[in-house]
């Protein structure tokens, strides 16, 4: 993960029909856990929903072929169960739930040493790119993740 | 089983603000309702599962906005349960 740059993701470890596993590792330093908390570093929930939401818009994106953008629209029932901090080793499952048109629904949950840590239902709009730049980012990263 | 217009309105009374003896066969879903275009989707998801459908909002809008229907057609309450009767029966055709 680099926080700094809503990098969330590191590796696809999973692809198969409507579901993506992938993997991160929540970073040993980050000037996030200089606020959130002094003292007392913890990824913030902000962030692991983010997370969740990355995992999802790969899915949404390889589904789709990487032709439109899927932006987070809705987050629902999001339960964060534990703590975790710097150094932390995370998979985030993501499954598509519902294909709808120009929409989609998502669940998502992040996992550490195969325990939960947090889950939500996610929806997002889907549009086409609103600028060349952010295709071309999108299918660059797609391809070092290894979807195209 | 209760008519299409009665589970599209306990889905929209369910999913928005609005109180269900407010909707009617007249209601337009977006000027006399209010509903917004984020509880709008949630209701077309709950509408999609409902019935087993996908509701085709995005050709729906395209068709409105480049002024080949009007928004009645798609958005008035009456005529909404109209369009999903059709596609469930396109499905089931």
């Amino acid at each position: 993960m680099r926080l700094e740059y809503f990098q969330m993701i590191d590796r696809v470890a999973a692809r198969e029909g409507d579901a993506i596993i992938v993997e991160s590792r929540i970073p040993d330093a980050s000037p996030v856990f200089e606020g959130h908390f002094p003292g007392h570093p913890l990824m913030p929930g902000v962030l692991l929903v983010e997370t969740m939401a990355q995992a999802s818009g790969w899915l949404l994106l390889d589904l789709m072929g990487f032709a439109r953008m899927p932006f987070l629209m809705a987050v629902k029932e999001a339960k964060f169960r534990s703590f975790i901090g710097p150094g932390t080793a995370v998979r985030v499952h993501a499954k598509r739930l519902h294909d709808g048109s120009g929409f989609a629904v998502t669940e998502a949950r992040i996992e550490a040493d195969g325990k939960r840590i947090t889950d939500a239902e996610l929806t997002f709009r889907i549009m086409d790119y609103p600028a060349p730049e952010l295709a071309d980012a999108m299918r660059g990263r797609g391809r070092e993740l290894g979807l195209l | 089983m209760a008519s299409s217009f009665d589970r599209i309105a306990d889905i929209i009374a369910e999913n928005s603000e609005v109180p269900r003896d407010k909707i009617l066969p007249d209601s337009h879903v977006i000027n006399d309702l209010g509903i917004d275009s984020l509880d709008f989707l949630d209701i077309v998801f709950a509408i999609d599962k409902a019935f087993g459908i996908k509701v085709p909002v995005e050709a729906w809008t395209q068709e409105v906005n480049a002024g080949n229907a009007p928004a009645e057609k798609y958005f008035v309450m009456k005529n909404l349960a109209e369009r999903v009767d059709e596609l469930v029966a396109a499905k089931a055709g």
